[in-house]
């Protein structure tokens, strides 16, 4: 056989071809095992809601459950703690709930179904942590006499009044999520279904 | 002898290898204190493996079972205790050893040309162990193990887009939990150890090719002798292998004061709220990364919320990291050493060390309105040292710089 000129312009476009077949390959490879780090069906199914007596809460007593893995907050607010959340409008960044962080039902003032029993998911839209319950009157560490109760996160300072709306100033962008919720009976809250459209 | 010599040699390169690595790699012969931090890293790494790997033995990557198993491995293993606490104030150590290893890199100007390589294999190599010590720190499943988790990993879920579903991937499920201790357990036993080895390999494969620098900035290959020897040059071993033998001995010193005496070091090795179980309804009333962290984690406080997002915190705080990355690039100074470097260049570097300290403190403390304050002010100073460096590195007047090392 004679000796042939070299055609490396065929050479690279074979090197081309097998390396995009290639990687091709590794993408197909790759796919199980990223795709093996979400959440296991196992971890699907453990987000069934959560159902809560409230016949024995008082009026600023609050109670924690789980409900998918987070704390949900239920407590009651008495009428003075109701009025005192409408004089806040100007120290929050969103009063008026305008960021979609409640269901329709629960965009009001008090971010609840009913005004005096509070349903908030308990974890700081900042980074997560558990904001902590503070809903003494004039806090000295939270401000003093402008503070009218609230929650306070202790990990990066950000402050919440009782209905879950973020003080302006803080890290957290916005208010805290309110989760789907209705009312079985007059005591009894079930967390993560909605009300029925009546 | 000799013959079993040979035949290994014929077969692999191993006279070669010690020769060119150890009895006859040349090293500057005024190394100070400051050159023992490379070699201490390297004995921590190793002492991080092997208590590691008897750990491992005793330690279940299960939620439900994780802390007591810790708790068990503590009291009814035998020398259990001892082999935690060497693994847990040995991490705290290696972070030690590693910044006063890259502080000496800024003092002496070692990630200048030719050596940008080793810096960015180095940093490589900080950013990996970082995330190797997150991990571990989930592990005991306590308080601050679950709190610090949840903090870290939901800065993922702040990217603009795709947040929530990354954090959802990361975590294995929808807020923190079995999943995620169980891959953070994977990780920190074999992905990250794995790639940390390779990259100090690496680091020094690139080190021993161009050579060590020195106190005095000046390379000692430029001066050879007839032989090509460099004049200034000391074969490693043995001149440096006994010499930071009295380094390992120094450090075993303080570092055994701290493992026997003081393992949680008041709350700065292990965390006091970290001895109680994880709880995934009660955030405990103050948490902070520990130590080694806080700077960064002052820069991401430090920073507010912009457009409703929290994500230029998150930016600010990776950032102050990989800013790192680009030093070699920033400083326009001819000079090297901190011993030649003009004015400007050491006010410069004064204020950097002050800022990276007063932001570690921050980092720990309370957020306060005045603390506040001051994480901006030295978030801003931090940043400022890099963004200003071509320009004061450019100006002032430096030393000359001999020719051969000075002492």
């Amino acid at each position: 056989m004679s000796e042939q000129e070299i055609d490396l312009k065929k050479r690279r476009f074979l090197t081309n071809a097998t390396s995009v077949v290639g990687a091709v390959g590794v993408g197909f490879v790759a796919w199980p095992f990223l795709s093996s780090w979400m959440p296991s069906a196992r971890a699907k199914a453990a987000g069934a809601p959560v159902d809560v007596d409230i016949t024995k809460l008082e009026a600023g007593q609050l109670v924690r459950v789980l409900w998918r893995k987070k704390p949900v907050w239920i407590f009651k607010r008495d009428n003075t703690t109701i009025a005192n959340l409408k004089t806040l409008d100007s120290e929050l960044t969103d009063p008026n709930n305008e960021e979609n962080q409640q269901p329709a039902y629960a965009k009001n003032t008090w971010r609840s179904i009913k005004a005096e029993v509070a349903v908030i998911v308990g974890v700081c839209t900042h980074l997560g942590c558990s904001p902590t319950y503070r809903p003494e009157l004039g806090a000295a560490d939270l401000g003093g006499d402008s503070w009218k109760g609230g929650f306070y996160c202790p990990c990066h300072g950000s402050k919440f009044d009782l209905a879950g709306r973020v003080y302006a100033g803080a890290p957290a962008p916005t208010n805290l999520i309110i989760p789907p919720y209705h009312f079985v009976s007059d005591s009894l809250i079930r967390i993560g279904v909605d009300p029925k459209a009546s | 002898m000799d013959n079993n010599k040979s035949w290994i040699d014929q077969r692999f390169p191993l006279t070669k290898v010690w020769n060119e690595h150890l009895a006859e790699y040349y090293t500057p012969r005024n190394f100070n204190f400051w050159y023992f931090f490379g070699s201490l890293a390297m004995l921590v790494l190793v002492m991080q493996i092997v208590t590691g790997i008897f750990l491992t033995m005793h330690f279940k990557p299960d939620s439900a079972n994780a802390f007591a198993s810790v708790e068990y491995i503590m009291r009814d293993v035998d020398w259990g205790w001892l082999i935690r606490y060497l693994h847990s104030t040995g991490a705290s150590a290696f972070f030690i050893v590693i910044y006063l290893h890259m502080y000496r890199a800024l003092l002496y100007g070692s990630y200048k040309a030719p050596r940008e390589l080793i810096w960015i294999l180095g940093m490589v190599l900080y950013i990996a162990l970082m995330a190797e010590a997150f991990m571990g720190y989930v592990l005991p499943w306590g308080q601050m193990s679950y709190w610090g988790a949840q903090v870290i990993i939901s800065l993922f879920g702040s990217v603009p887009f795709i947040g929530p579903d990354l954090l959802t991937w990361i975590l294995g499920d929808y807020a923190v939990g079995d999943p995620a201790l169980n891959r953070f357990f994977s990780l920190h036993v074999i992905a990250l150890p794995l790639i940390l080895v390779i990259l100090v390999f690496l680091h020094i494969v690139a080190l021993h090719t161009v050579g060590s620098n020195n106190p005095d900035g000046i390379e000692i290959k430029k001066n050879k002798d007839k032989n090509g020897i460099p004049k200034d040059g000391i074969p490693f071993h043995p001149y440096y292998s006994v010499k930071d033998i009295v380094g390992v001995v120094v450090f075993l010193m303080i570092f055994s004061a701290v493992l026997f005496f003081s393992p949680a070091l008041n709350g700065y090795f292990l965390e006091h709220a970290n001895f109680v179980e994880a709880n995934p309804l009660k955030t405990p009333d103050h948490i902070a990364p520990l130590w080694y962290l806080t700077p960064f984690y002052s820069v991401l406080r430090a920073i507010p919320p912009m457009f409703g997002s929290q994500f230029p915190g998150v930016v600010g705080m990776f950032a102050a990291l990989l800013i790192l990355i680009a030093l070699p690039w920033l400083d326009r100074s001819k000079v090297k050493s901190i011993r030649y470097r003009s004015l400007p260049y050491k006010i410069a570097l004064g204020v950097f060390v002050v800022s990276f300290i007063i932001l570690g403190y921050l980092g720990m403390q309370p957020v306060t309105p005045v603390n506040a304050f001051l994480a901006r002010v030295f978030t801003a100073t931090y940043f400022g040292f890099f963004i200003l460096m071509p320009w004061f590195t450019s100006i002032g007047k430096t030393k000359e710089v001999p020719t051969r090392l000075t002492e």
